[in-house]
């Protein structure tokens, strides 16, 4: 049999969305080992449970809509979407509301739009901003990283906590939670601190607090992955870590006293998570090179001025759902020109 | 529409052209002041009452108003008719009226009692109007208590808090509690809360009608050409 030997340009089988989706996935894994390392096994069961329950509440919708339901299941991307939220949610939350939080997620941000590709908004960020805005006191219970944690819980006892609610014995909610290094840092300069005295608690690593810091590197390294992999390009995290680079230290010299150092609001949290896996999400994000600069730009903008005159400590998600309505217009006054199209002025 | 009935008026009014879930007519008060049943049932009332008497006072002049100056007209018959109606709940339902605030005085603008000023009340007979505004402010009061229900209870767990502002005090026995460690979905009672659930009504009536239409075309088959199926 006689093959035809074909000149270049070679082209690789073009990636599927499956394929797509296993990368984010084995991409998410260091960050996923890194938080269930710092935090504890809380993270690992919502993971399961998100991932459960996106599954299900995805084939019912499909059925609803009178769609196939194996293929579009079998993608994973309602396992991504699941699995970008659980990551972002404290380690003892309640079950029901993590439950809640991705079935919002995909009945509404998703398939009420029209499903996988049409979706305007990041779904996985409308269930955290869901859950945020409707549940602050447990969306912002925390738990201390592995060092500072007096009193680690093991699987059963955490299982405990996030099904039943209940803690061992001689614990309270008090006594096991603590804020985020953001949030504490926003406490802190708002009793009018200074961060040289805020730092000096035990609370603080090297540029961030203590354990989240490194969290950071383990995202990094999975961006890394897909950036290799050619699943997301350069434009979006590069602008967007830039941008809120740009913005902390050029506060930081104005004030240094009242405007931590800008590795401070890179490395904590949800800033380069967000950088790498979801304002890269290529149905909500910009389409364009120059509209993903422009995009992320702002995400990263948008992201320190919350952080620092809103009134949320992380602002990740509201950034990226307020430039996913600003998508479509970027793209459209982005529009690449055709070769040999003239511009206005050429005439 | 010179033709149709009063029957016809009416479900125009509580379904087929509801001001609030078809016309998207005020939307305004419809999404500020529904996060709870009862809020939405007072302004819905204070509307009722507004577009049942503007009707029937446009209606009623419709023949001495000349077309150019109409509009202005009509604003002014409804801004009368809102005064009063603000005056009296600030006599009889003090609580209330703090409550709903500038909501009220704001039924001036809101488009569906001009629309219905402008689109019936004025090319139709005193009783037709009177009953077309009935109609359309009674649909609207029901999306607003509906919207206001659905709000309080996801976002509150309570159904009909505060009664007793409406009804006096016989009524403080009309609230509802989901259980006590049920936690309210804050959302809800926020702004997008109100979009969002409006969102939900609108698509629920939708499907309600589609169901209804197929129901009717089944039913009509057999009987074909007797009667044409309603739409």
């Amino acid at each position: 049999m006689q093959f035809v030997t074909i000149t270049s340009p070679h082209t690789d089988r073009p990636n599927s969305v499956t394929v797509t989706m296993l990368w984010v996935i084995i991409a998410l894994v260091p960050g996923a080992a890194a938080m269930t390392w710092y935090f504890g096994w809380g993270i690992v069961i919502h993971m399961l449970l998100a991932s459960a329950a996106a599954v299900a509440a995805e084939a019912l919708v499909l059925r609803l809509r009178g769609r196939p339901v194996v293929p579009a299941v079998s993608d994973l991307s309602a396992v991504v979407t699941a699995l970008l939220l659980a990551i972002a949610l404290p380690p003892l939350l309640p079950w029901w509301l993590t439950v809640l939080g991705i079935v919002f997620a995909i009945v509404v941000a998703k398939h009420l739009y029209g499903g996988i590709g049409y979706n305007p908004f990041n779904p996985a960020m409308i269930g955290y901003v869901l859950l945020l805005v409707s549940y602050p006191v447990e969306m912002t219970t925390w738990l201390p990283p592995i060092m500072l944690n007096q009193h680690p819980l093991d699987l059963m006892q955490t299982m405990n906590a996030i099904f039943g609610g209940t803690l061992p014995p001689g614990l309270d909610w008090d006594a096991l939670s603590m804020a985020t290094p953001l949030d504490e840092m926003r406490n802190q300069l708002n009793q009018n601190k200074m961060i040289s005295e805020i730092r000096r608690s035990p609370l603080w690593g090297d540029f961030g607090g203590l354990g989240w810091e490194w969290v950071g590197n383990w995202y990094l390294l999975g961006g890394l992955i897909l950036l290799y992999k050619r699943i997301i390009s350069w434009h979006i995290p590069v602008a967007m870590l830039g941008s809120v680079l740009f913005m902390a230290m050029l506060f930081h010299f104005l004030d240094q006293e009242s405007h931590p150092f800008g590795l401070f609001h890179i490395f904590s949290g949800g800033t380069l998570l967000g950088a790498f896996f979801i304002a890269t999400d290529p149905v909500s994000a910009a389409t364009t090179r120059k509209g993903q600069l422009i995009y992320g730009t702002c995400i990263g903008l948008i992201t320190y001025v919350i952080r620092r005159w809103g009134g949320y400590p992380d602002a990740v998600a509201f950034a990226v759902l307020l430039m996913n309505m600003a998508a479509p217009t970027i793209d459209y006054y982005t529009q690449p020109r055709v070769f040999g199209e003239r511009s206005a002025g050429d005439d | 529409m010179a033709t149709s009935s009063y029957g016809k008026l009416i479900t125009e009014g509580l379904w087929s052209n509801n001001q609030a879930l078809v016309a998207l007519l005020g939307l305004c008060p419809l999404l500020a002041v529904t996060n709870t049943a009862v809020n939405g049932l007072g302004l819905g009332i204070a509307t009722l009452v507004v577009i049942t008497l503007s009707n029937a006072t446009v209606s009623i002049i419709r023949n001495w108003v000349r077309p150019e100056v109409r509009l202005p007209v009509f604003v002014l018959v409804i801004a009368s008719f809102v005064t009063a109606v603000e005056l009296s709940m600030n006599a009889w339902f003090y609580e209330l009226y703090k409550i709903l605030g500038i909501f009220i005085p704001l039924i001036v603008t809101n488009c569906a009692i001009i629309g219905r000023a402008e689109a019936f009340a004025s090319k139709n007979s005193l009783g037709r109007s009177l009953v077309d505004g009935v109609a359309m402010g009674l649909g609207f009061t029901l999306a607003l208590t509906v919207l206001g229900a659905m709000r309080e209870i996801i976002g509150l767990g309570t159904l009909f808090a505060q009664a007793d502002l409406m009804f006096g005090d016989i009524a403080s026995g009309m609230t509802l509690r989901l259980g006590d460690d049920f936690k309210g979905m804050l959302l809800a009672i926020l702004p997008p809360g109100a979009f969002i659930g409006l969102g939900f009504m609108i698509a629920l009536k939708n499907i309600i009608d589609k169901r209804l239409t197929k129901t009717r075309q089944a039913e009509a088959l057999p009987t074909a050409g007797t009667e044409p199926a309603a739409g």
